[in-house]
């Protein structure tokens, strides 16, 4: 009997896996059944009008499977096939899977989003497929469904599903993983190096990374790479949703107009950081997370309790 | 793009269980490609269908499926190739890993 989170795959983290390895890491071994599998080929019909190569799957892994014996649907985006970009048959894929849960009603949906966003070269249809997944989400939460979203990849989250993931009840991020809608390389070529520089690292890191999702509250978990790690932190949030009402929506309106107000026209998250409360900002990002998770927990207990 | 077709063989075994099994090894990403294996009936041939996004190197894809048609000896099989530019290099291994998946397939 294995304990409860830990899985007995080989856990090489998120970071760098495949959709495939993902899943296979996340759920109870042997427990995935997958949607439209390959040999269905179900593939993106714009690519080929392109006379672009296509995938099987068109970059999105989907299916029913266990967590610790809990029934959950997942879906994974596949990093290297067009940047885990949103295609037609993509987004449909997950607008399915998120119908299937309201229907079903699973203890669960994890996505596992590595995304630049919409696919650009089936650009309307893959817009139409961000407001159809919005939609979806929407629809599975109002049955009492939790999804719950991940972001540990390689591309981040970006785009019109880095804000699906923020329509999701909860965010569980690594500090490797990124949260944002326009990515470092759109806001500067939109607003000038002067605004963000995307070669830089560290400011790209500090502004979208985990740590920061974390700290002002955009995630609701923080973890270190690994499929255990990860599975332990969904484990507790399937099976309980967070309520989808005008309470919860009027609270979360107050929750972001006093962020709004307290770090408006803070110029970096060091600035914000330090108007949080924390001594030393500058050293933040270095800090193991351990050491972070010290600092961190006690300031997000204070400031979103 | 350029599609291809080949068939080698004949062989009288699949050489795995599983009725309805399909394998499928690799991401179709700068460089690489995924290739899915499946059951066919075709006479003991296999089956090979290539779309890859390099057009001109027929020659050298015939080479790299004959020698691992030839290795692993796969009647009634189907092998589905999409390809970003996969080297021939990048092309065996993943053929490899897909036939080792395959073998495993109860």
């Amino acid at each position: 009997m294995e304990a409860a989170g830990v899985s007995n795959a080989t856990d090489d983290g998120f970071y760098e896996a495949t959709a495939r390895q993902r899943v296979a890491a996340l759920l109870d071994k042997g427990s995935f059944h997958e949607i439209l599998p390959p040999a269905q080929r179900v593939v993106s019909p714009h690519l080929k009008e392109l006379d672009l190569p296509v995938a099987f799957d068109d970059g999105i892994v989907i299916g029913e499977g266990r967590l610790d014996g809990r029934k959950v649907f997942v879906a994974a985006q596949e990093p290297a096939f067009m940047g885990g970009s949103v295609g037609e048959v993509h987004g449909a894929k997950l607008t399915g899977l998120l119908d299937r849960a309201a229907r079903d009603r699973p203890d669960g949906v994890v996505l596992l989003l590595d995304t630049g966003g919409v696919r650009l070269h089936e650009a309307n249809a893959g817009l139409i497929a961000i407001s159809e997944i919005q939609r979806a989400v929407f629809r599975a939460r109002a049955a009492a469904v939790p999804v719950i979203a991940v972001s540990a990849g390689s591309n981040g989250c970006f785009g019109g599903i880095g804000i699906v993931a923020r329509c999701c009840d909860y965010v569980v991020m690594t500090e490797e993983g990124r949260l944002s809608v326009s990515g470092p390389e759109v806001i500067e070529s939109q607003k000038g190096v002067e605004e963000f520089d995307a070669r830089d690292r560290a400011l790209v890191w500090r502004t979208m990374g985990g740590k920061h999702r974390y700290l002002i509250g955009e995630a609701d978990g923080l973890v270190q790479d690994s499929a255990a790690r990860i599975r332990a932190a969904v484990l507790p949030w399937l099976g309980t949703p967070v309520p989808l009402d005008l309470d919860s929506l009027t609270q979360e309106h107050a929750r972001l107009a006093l962020r709004l107000e307290q770090f408006g026209d803070a110029q970096d998250a060091l600035e914000i950081w330090s108007r949080q409360g924390v001594k030393a900002p500058q050293d933040l990002p270095g800090l193991d997370h351990e050491a972070f998770m010290n600092i961190a927990v006690p300031l997000r207990n204070s400031s979103h309790a | 793009m350029e599609h291809l077709e080949y068939e080698f063989g004949p062989w009288e075994s699949a050489k795995t269980g599983g009725a309805g099994a399909t394998v499928i090894a690799g991401v179709v990403g700068s460089g690489n490609l995924e290739v899915l294996i499946e059951h066919c009936a075709s006479n003991g041939q296999m089956r090979v269908s290539v779309d890859t996004s390099i057009a001109g190197f027929a020659q050298t894809w015939q080479a790299v499926m004959a020698d691992f048609a030839e290795r692993q000896r796969f009647g009634n099989v189907q092998l589905t190739i999409n390809d970003a530019g996969a080297t021939p290099a990048v092309v065996s291994l993943r053929l490899s890993q897909a036939a080792e998946q395959w073998r495993l397939q109860a």
